[in-house]
């Protein structure tokens, strides 16, 4: 069922809300022993937020625009009094002691967190294997990772046991897990969400989306977490009112450079059957250039890397988190807690940043990304000159399985090579899921991105192509 | 080996006075709190807090800026100097590095050549971090601990050129940039309480030599002679080492203020690299021209001005006017009295002799004073116009001081006005010349000021009240006249 029927039926006092949550309860205990989405099931705060909405409406009294539906968030959003350990040993035991702008909104529409979902490490990874606690399966090969890094929001949806789930994506962390799992998943533009208690990984790329089984939900729950707020400066006001659309004065473009050569076989059959229906729908598509993705990926990981090097730092054991036993210094306490707080990926990356950042090296590495990261705006903004919305398959493959990319990093990072010029860019981007399956049973995404604030042309498309 | 100068700069942070932290809501500047109650997620800097730029703080930076005559910087960001420290929550900074808010500026001091224009290079924004307190001393005490109240307080780091050549200048250009900021309540500038903190960066050159010799930076001053009695330690021990032959290193040195010396913290060779690159998290400032324009006009007369007009329009010599312009109180108090009708000189005199010193041997600030401007004024004009004289004015002081009236009145209704009953005068200065041969004589043979002791005896006997320039050209007279009859 939609969260929005849902919604709509715990308003009406149709159903009850802690019916709801329980039939959700029950379906995690149910499967999540196999799957692995969550980390935590907050089962009595969930449903003792049931029992207040159930009584709101026996009352008469106005209940929020997700009154009853029950919501998963990655670990690595804050929700008060409950833990969030970003999938790390650094902060395994982390209680945390506000809630995120974005929790606050759900909690105020009257939504129903249900459990803190699996993620690689920090969100840094493309397939929830960098979790220190577990990995999580694709629901619908459980021989295939979820993706990532928001891999048990994915699959928490894709399994029914969530029917909203909010993820972070700073490269493709939303976009491709959607993907391989099979639901929509929008990566709003840079500012629309509050990052406030968002545990940054990279905060000029860091945003806050979500994950469902329609368009219709997806776009209900970011009309929920979306606009302004006084507590993070980088956050504007997002349009919320759908514009007239019309299809037909549509224009798609398809980039011209960057990808035929490097997908899959199935990808390219399914994105140029997604072409041809858009076409009959009466969408015109046309070719676009983004001439300078090509460097997004290394821009991408000078930035991010170089960032989360500054984030990160305050995970020194110091204030809250691990605090290494074996320490008998203040040096020696940074470097055990530390090396033994996190894994090898966050290590990777903060060794990245931390030498990207380097006197001697800044202007090489920083800054020369920097400058490539203007340069990929600028081909957004050309392209957005000409088209409405740019079309693009999500990942270059379908999901892999596990271990096959764990050894070697880089083909890992590929895996986002669709997702992340849209992220430096600061673009907002939907991945679509595929109505067919491909042989294993796996899914493909497609990738609408559009421009700034411009997410209702998004919903309107892919819900669109849905009822067709 | 030819003369060296001491080349001289100086590093100062000024704790903003804003009732709110930098980047959250916390209260600043709360000396009395117990220790991490003014702190949240932000200033403990939890995952997923974010840093929310303090609009008050701006303010008061950019009216410190351009108080001492620096641009406002069109644009400027904040960016983030990375290091690991327990006292420093984020384990980055949140300061200005490549774009500060102000630069190009200048202070002018006074020193014994004339008037010296000092440069300020720039000035930017940053937050303050924690406090460690240090329990090292027994085995059982071997720990540290953190307070985090002062963590995000907002900070201006006002950075000189080094334009001073000795400690002198250094103290004056402390002092006048103190007394400016305090002028404009941006900080309280108390150094005992860490409100204003300063750095100092000193090398030795020979004097003709243009290039400037390996910096020394010394740190840990906490008050104003710990400054100074620092540079001058560094001078000597600069030339020391040069006069031997050998060369002084780049240095990070610790002043102590019971040994009186300064002892190397750090070498420079080992200095952390902080990984300066823009915060993210915030939005760049900018400034249009009216902003800058507006907070100018905002700032009122300042001291430097203030003290010029004083000189030009009330004739006060140089003292007075820097003493009266040291802050604000004391400068309206000033005005104030002469506006009631206080002859400006007169008012200046009553003001920094009489008033100064009951006020600092009673530890009150003008603020507090309890003798209104207007009863100076009345004293004022009393002793303009002839009517009391100063040793008069004294005890009016010493009375009004005690029990707060009208000088005016109390001179009316104490008989306390001055004599110049010239038959009264002549006879008190009879009297005190015929118990004084030897002063007649002395003052006969040229010594003028022999007629000083005449002088005291006939205001002991007058209680004070005798007009001295009638009892002065009266007792020259008398002696001329014994003169006369001597020889006849």
């Amino acid at each position: 069922m939609k969260a929005i029927l849902i919604a709509q039926k715990v308003k009406s006092g149709e159903i009850k809300a802690t019916d709801v949550t329980k039939e959700y309860l029950r379906k995690i205990s149910a499967k999540d022993e196999k799957i692995n989405a969550f980390l935590e099931v907050f089962a009595d705060s969930a449903l003792k937020k049931a029992e207040e909405i159930d009584l709101k409406v026996a009352q008469g009294r106005p209940v929020g625009k997700l009154a009853g539906v029950p919501v998963a968030i990655k670990d690595n959003m804050l929700y008060k009094n409950h833990k969030m350990s970003c999938a790390s040993k650094i902060l395994e035991n982390y209680i945390s002691p506000y809630s995120a702008t974005a929790v606050e909104k759900l909690l105020n529409e009257d939504a129903v967190i249900i459990g803190r979902t699996n993620m690689d490490e920090f969100a840094m990874g493309s397939s929830t294997e960098n979790s220190a606690f577990k990995n999580t399966k694709n629901p619908l090969n459980e021989d295939y990772v979820p993706g990532g890094s928001s891999g048990g929001s994915a699959a928490a949806v894709a399994a029914n046991m969530a029917l909203i789930s909010l993820g972070s994506d700073t490269g493709g962390s939303i976009r491709q897990p959607a993907a391989f799992c099979g639901v929509y998943g929008l990566k709003p533009t840079y500012g629309s969400v509050s990052r406030y208690g968002l545990a940054a990984f990279a905060s000029s790329l860091d945003q806050i989306g979500c994950f469902t089984n329609n368009p219709e939900d997806l776009e209900l729950a970011f009309s929920v977490i979306s606009g302004h707020d006084k507590k993070d400066s980088t956050s504007l006001d997002a349009p919320q009112e759908r514009k007239e659309f019309n299809i037909k004065t549509v224009k798609i473009g398809i980039p011209k450079e960057h990808f035929m050569d490097k997908i899959d076989a199935e990808i390219k059959k399914e994105f140029l059957s997604t072409v041809e229906k858009l076409k009959k729908l009466g969408a015109d598509i046309i070719d676009i250039s983004l001439p300078n993705t090509a460097y997004a990926l290394a821009t991408y990981y000078i930035i991010a890397s170089s960032e989360a090097s500054s984030n990160l730092g305050r995970y020194d054991g110091m204030r809250y988190g691990r605090t290494s036993k074996r320490a008998d210094s203040l040096i020696s306490s940074y470097k055990l807690s530390r090396g033994e707080g996190f894994g090898p990926e966050v290590k990777r990356r903060i060794m990245l940043g931390t030498y990207s950042l380097s006197a001697g090296y800044y202007d090489a590495y920083y800054i020369k990304a920097q400058k490539m990261r203007t340069l990929i705006k600028e081909d957004f903004k050309k392209a957005f000159k000409k088209a409405d919305i740019i079309l693009t398959p999500t990942t270059p493959t379908t999901a892999f399985k596990f271990q096959e990319k764990l050894k070697d990093p880089i083909s890992m990072y590929l895996s986002d090579i669709f997702t992340i010029p849209a992220s430096l860019a600061g673009v907002c981007a939907v991945s679509a899921p595929s109505k067919n399956k491909t042989e294993n049973g796996l899914s493909i995404g497609m990738q609408f991105i559009s421009n700034h604030f411009n997410e209702p042309t998004l919903f309107s498309v892919i819900g669109m192509l849905n009822n067709e | 080996m030819s003369d060296l100068q001491p080349v001289i700069g100086l590093e100062i942070h000024l704790q903003l006075k804003t009732k709110t932290k930098m980047f959250c809501a916390c209260a600043s500047g709360e000396q009395e709190a117990s220790a991490n109650s003014l702190i949240c997620p932000v200033c403990t800097s939890q995952p997923g807090a974010l840093p929310v730029i303090n609009e008050k703080a701006v303010e008061l930076g950019a009216k410190a800026a351009l108080a001492i005559n620096c641009n406002i910087e069109p644009y400027s960001i904040f960016a983030r100097k990375n290091y690991f420290y327990p006292d420093l929550p984020k384990s980055y900074q949140i300061s200005q590095f490549e774009k500060p808010l102000a630069q190009n500026g200048h202070i002018k001091i006074e020193t014994p050549d004339g008037e010296k224009k000092i440069g300020i290079e720039r000035a930017h924004l940053e937050e303050d971090a924690g406090k460690s307190l240090h329990a090292i001393g027994s085995k059982d005490l071997d720990y540290t601990l953190i307070d985090l109240n002062r963590a995000g307080i907002p900070l201006l780091e006002i950075v000189s050129a080094p334009d001073m050549n000795s400690p002198e200048e250094a103290y004056t250009y402390l002092a006048e940039l103190k007394k400016t900021i305090q002028w404009l309540g941006v900080s309280n500038c108390d150094m005992e309480k860490g409100e204003l903190r300063c750095d100092v960066n000193i090398s030795l050159k020979p004097k003709e030599a243009t290039e400037l010799g390996k910096k020394v930076e010394i740190k840990n001053l906490n008050s104003f002679k710990a400054v100074k009695d620092s540079i001058f330690y560094e001078i000597a021990r600069q030339t020391d080492i040069i006069k031997s032959g050998k060369i002084v290193l780049s240095d990070t040195r610790l002043w102590d203020d019971k040994e009186e010396e300064t002892y190397s913290m750090r070498s420079k060779e080992t200095a952390n690299d902080y990984r300066y690159f823009p915060d993210p998290d915030l939005v760049s400032l900018k400034f249009s021209d009216e902003y800058a324009s507006k907070i100018k006009n905002s700032l009122g007369e300042l001291p430097q001005q203030k003290k010029t007009r004083f000189i030009e329009q009330y004739a006060l010599n140089n003292y007075d006017a820097n003493l009266l312009t040291a802050n604000k109180n004391l400068s309206s108090y000033f005005e104030d009295c002469v506006k009631l009708g206080g002859e400006p000189k007169i008012s200046a005199n009553l003001i920094a002799t009489e008033l100064m010193g009951r006020l600092n041997a009673d530890k009150l600030e003008i603020k507090d004073c309890p003798i209104t401007p207007q009863y100076i004024a009345e004293l004022a004009q009393l002793l303009k116009s002839g009517k009391i004289s100063n040793t008069i004015s004294k005890q009016v002081m010493d009375k009004i001081w005690e029990k707060p009236s009208s000088p005016k009145e109390l001179i009316e209704t104490s008989g306390m006005s001055q004599v110049s009953d010239e038959n009264q005068i002549r006879e008190w200065a009879k009297e005190a010349l015929s118990k004084n041969p030897k002063a007649i004589e002395d003052f006969k043979n040229g010594n003028e000021k022999a007629i000083g002791p005449i002088m005291g005896m006939i205001m002991k006997k007058s209680k004070g009240k005798a007009n001295p320039k009638i009892t002065n050209s009266i007792i020259k007279a008398l002696i001329q006249r014994l003169g006369d009859k001597s020889k006849s």
